[in-house]
């Protein structure tokens, strides 16, 4: 089992007037930056280097780091930056990118160099995972909405390609073009960093990971639909002539431990009221789905299960095909209320969040990793609202209790993750031997 | 549709290997009429008013409605190049070309290329510059029928034309229609700064029309257009929002049967 920490990194303003319930919401896309204050930026920075730092002394094995452009709700726009200044000061961690965001890259040679330089100053630490990005960051960056999943494929394609390939070659492909691919830059690990891809309703998307045999990450969609994906992914492995295992199954969810229930259901209530990224489960805000649905951005009908969470449809800019598949209609009360997701009462009932201390948070993280089977999952917490003490609570009875139980359940699970078991071999993986010498 | 003196008929027609569909109906010379970037909703009364004069031909452009989309085409240019042969095959004489909106782009490019291929040139709320004043409407940050609504001088005459709601067979065309611009004009958005350079090599009579009430394309754009084009009318229609055909059919079929001399 792998077991990672992930904060989206906000970028927290009380002063701002837009800070989830306190204040006006946050519409995707409709913020003007001069509300941005570098001082406070630098603060918020810095304070989640520190967490991540904490979290590698609470004995996780990677922490996770996310990519959004042109919104408050994450302040990763630059993640290669965050998780090169980690690769230097965490020692044993890994380092998970879930992911940068191909299509928006013109110029993916350049990733190609930056992740290969991070994963050799962390010694070869890096997880690298790539993502086609939602509306918000094909506008942010201007990459052509119809063209992301052609870019997503070749920018992966030409990456592995510069990475495995000696250099110099040329590359003429249909959206990238180089007479002179020869990074002086190559990974720490061989042939490269694993890949693992995460992602919410696009069964292309799934289709393609489970042909890859990269681990594939669902982020903090219901429990069912997850499930449900889990299972396409074991058909398409299946059709490619292998057996999908816990190796490839990957879940983030949402977990804060406190050490009362008083204090979790406080912090929880920031968590989910603060400024968070609006197209996830359990999260608030303002989306506008026209932009999460670019033009040709998605195949209108290849949507995974988790369309059936409204949520997930509304903000993925699909409320047709979630009434098409559900016959439900939005409901518009809830829709223009401000907690478009459920109290969070109810989010914590159908488990979109697991709060409470160690003791009934670790028996709802059993149902979930007996149910769902990951081989590899991330805790999501100090979000929304919760300040640097409300993380560092939680992050200390997570390494005191709840990390050692999840390991032990896992083993009475069985549930082997990514660097116990090779994903595209399903054989163990006996201990690396780091280059040059023991 | 039928009226009492024309019925439309739809063909298809292949242009570089894919499909083309298109309607006709009128007497008289030729005229193509080039449909906006929201596609051609089908045969309306601007068309039936200058079918009174012309024969009209109406083309879904390659992508749009029920016309093949060509998967390699990367900018309008593509597209002009495409219409280009197309108006070859459907009329061996030159014809009066009539752009509206994103079609208006595509006939000002075509024009650079082929004007001898055209008897008359009518841009119509025509995108393809980039203003000296304003911007654009961008139809990527806005909902489609909010973008199309814009196109009308005011919201009431849009729920005129389209209804209170808008078909679900109309908003689906919407929807489409933004994905192959979106393929078509990304970046830059709606103009081709080569085009202020070859305009003034077009020697086609040419009538550039815009609506008082713009605000899609900015009427700054038409001017542009008279100025670089050497034989050419600007035409500003009192009232009218960007879409001039849909708003004022008999008036701008009107103006461009004089500038025709039909």
């Amino acid at each position: 089992m792998f077991i990672g920490y992930f904060t989206e990194r906000p970028y927290q303003d009380p002063d701002s007037g837009y800070f989830g319930s306190t204040g006006r919401d946050i519409q995707d896309l409709g913020m003007s930056n001069s509300a941005y204050n570098p001082r406070l930026g630098a603060e918020l920075y810095n304070r989640y280097l520190d967490e991540k730092v904490y979290a590698e002394e609470m004995g996780f094995d990677g922490i996770m780091l996310n990519e959004h452009h042109s919104t408050p709700f994450c302040m990763g726009g630059v993640v290669n930056v965050e998780a090169a200044i980690l690769a230097r000061i965490t020692k044993k961690v890994k380092i998970v990118i879930l992911g940068n965001v191909l299509p928006i890259w013109d110029d993916p040679l350049w990733l190609a160099e930056e992740l290969a330089e991070i994963d050799m100053i962390s010694r070869g630490r890096l997880v690298t995972g790539w993502v086609r990005g939602t509306g918000r960051e094909s506008v942010a960056h201007n990459a052509q909405a119809p063209f992301n999943w052609e870019r997503f494929q070749e920018a992966h394609d030409f990456i592995i390609d510069a990475w495995t390939r000696p250099g110099p070659f040329r590359w003429e492909g249909e959206h990238y073009n180089y007479r002179y691919v020869n990074p002086w830059a190559r990974p720490y690990q061989d042939p490269h960093p694993q890949i693992w891809i995460p992602g919410i309703m696009s069964r292309n998307t799934v289709a393609w990971t489970a042909r890859h045999r990269y681990p594939y990450v669902m982020l903090a969609t219901e429990m069912e639909p997850t499930l449900k994906s889990y299972e396409y992914y074991s058909e398409v492995a299946k059709e490619e002539g292998y057996e999908a295992q816990t190796q490839h199954r990957s879940y983030l969810f949402k977990v804060h431990v406190d050490e009362t229930e008083e204090l979790a259901d406080a912090a929880a209530r920031k968590y989910v009221e603060g400024p968070s990224n609006p197209f996830l489960e359990g999260n608030q805000g303002i989306v506008r789905p026209y932009i999460q649905n670019l033009p040709g951005m998605t195949s209108r009908t290849n949507l995974l299960p988790t369309v059936t969470s409204f949520a997930a449809a509304r903000s993925r800019g699909r409320e047709a095909a979630h009434e098409e598949i559900t016959g439900q209609k939005a409901d518009e009360e809830a829709v223009k209320a401000a907690d478009q997701f459920g109290t969070y009462e109810s989010q914590k009932e159908r488990m979109s969040i697991i709060t409470g201390t160690p003791k009934t948070v670790i028996p709802k993280i059993r149902h979930v990793l007996e149910y769902l089977r990951p081989g590899s999952i991330f805790f999501w917490d100090g979000d929304g609202a919760m300040d640097h003490d409300d993380s560092m609570r939680s992050l200390r009875l997570m390494g005191e209790e709840v990390i050692p139980a999840t390991r032990e359940m896992a083993k009475e699970f069985d549930l082997k993750g990514p660097f116990e078991m090779d994903t595209h071999t399903n054989q163990p993986i006996e201990e690396a031997v780091p280059a040059g010498g023991s | 549709m039928t009226t009492a003196e024309h019925t439309w008929t739809e063909s298809t027609t292949e242009i570089a290997g894919g499909s083309v569909r298109y309607l006709q109906s009128g007497s008289g010379p030729a005229a193509v009429v080039l449909h906006h970037s929201s596609g051609n909703p089908g045969w309306g009364p601007f068309h039936e008013a200058l079918a009174q004069r012309f024969t009209v031909t109406v083309p879904d452009l390659p992508g749009y409605g029920q016309s093949a989309r060509p998967a390699w085409a990367r900018e309008p240019r593509d597209i002009a190049i495409l219409m280009d042969r197309f108006i070859a095959e459907i009329s061996p004489d030159p014809v009066t070309l009539v752009g509206l909106g994103f079609g208006g782009f595509i006939a000002a490019e075509l024009a650079t290329m082929h004007q001898e291929g055209l008897h008359a040139l009518v841009l119509v709320g025509a995108a393809g510059l980039r203003p000296d004043e304003g911007e654009i409407l961008d139809q990527m940050l806005i909902d489609y029928p909010e973008y199309v609504g814009a196109g009308f001088r005011d919201e009431a005459h849009f729920h005129e034309i389209f209804g209170e709601e808008p078909t679900k067979e109309i908003k689906e065309l919407w929807d489409f229609s933004r994905e192959m611009t979106a393929r078509l004009s990304w970046s830059p958005y709606m103009f081709n700064r080569h085009l202020p350079h070859l305009l003034p090599t077009v020697e086609t009579p040419t009538l550039v029309v815009a609506g008082s009430a713009e605000a899609v394309i900015p009427v700054t754009c038409a001017r542009q257009y008279a100025a670089a084009l050497p034989n050419a009318t600007l035409e500003i229609v009192e009232g009218a929002g960007h879409s001039v055909d849909l708003e004022e059919p008999e008036a701008l079929a009107g103006l461009i049967a004089k500038h025709a001399g039909v």
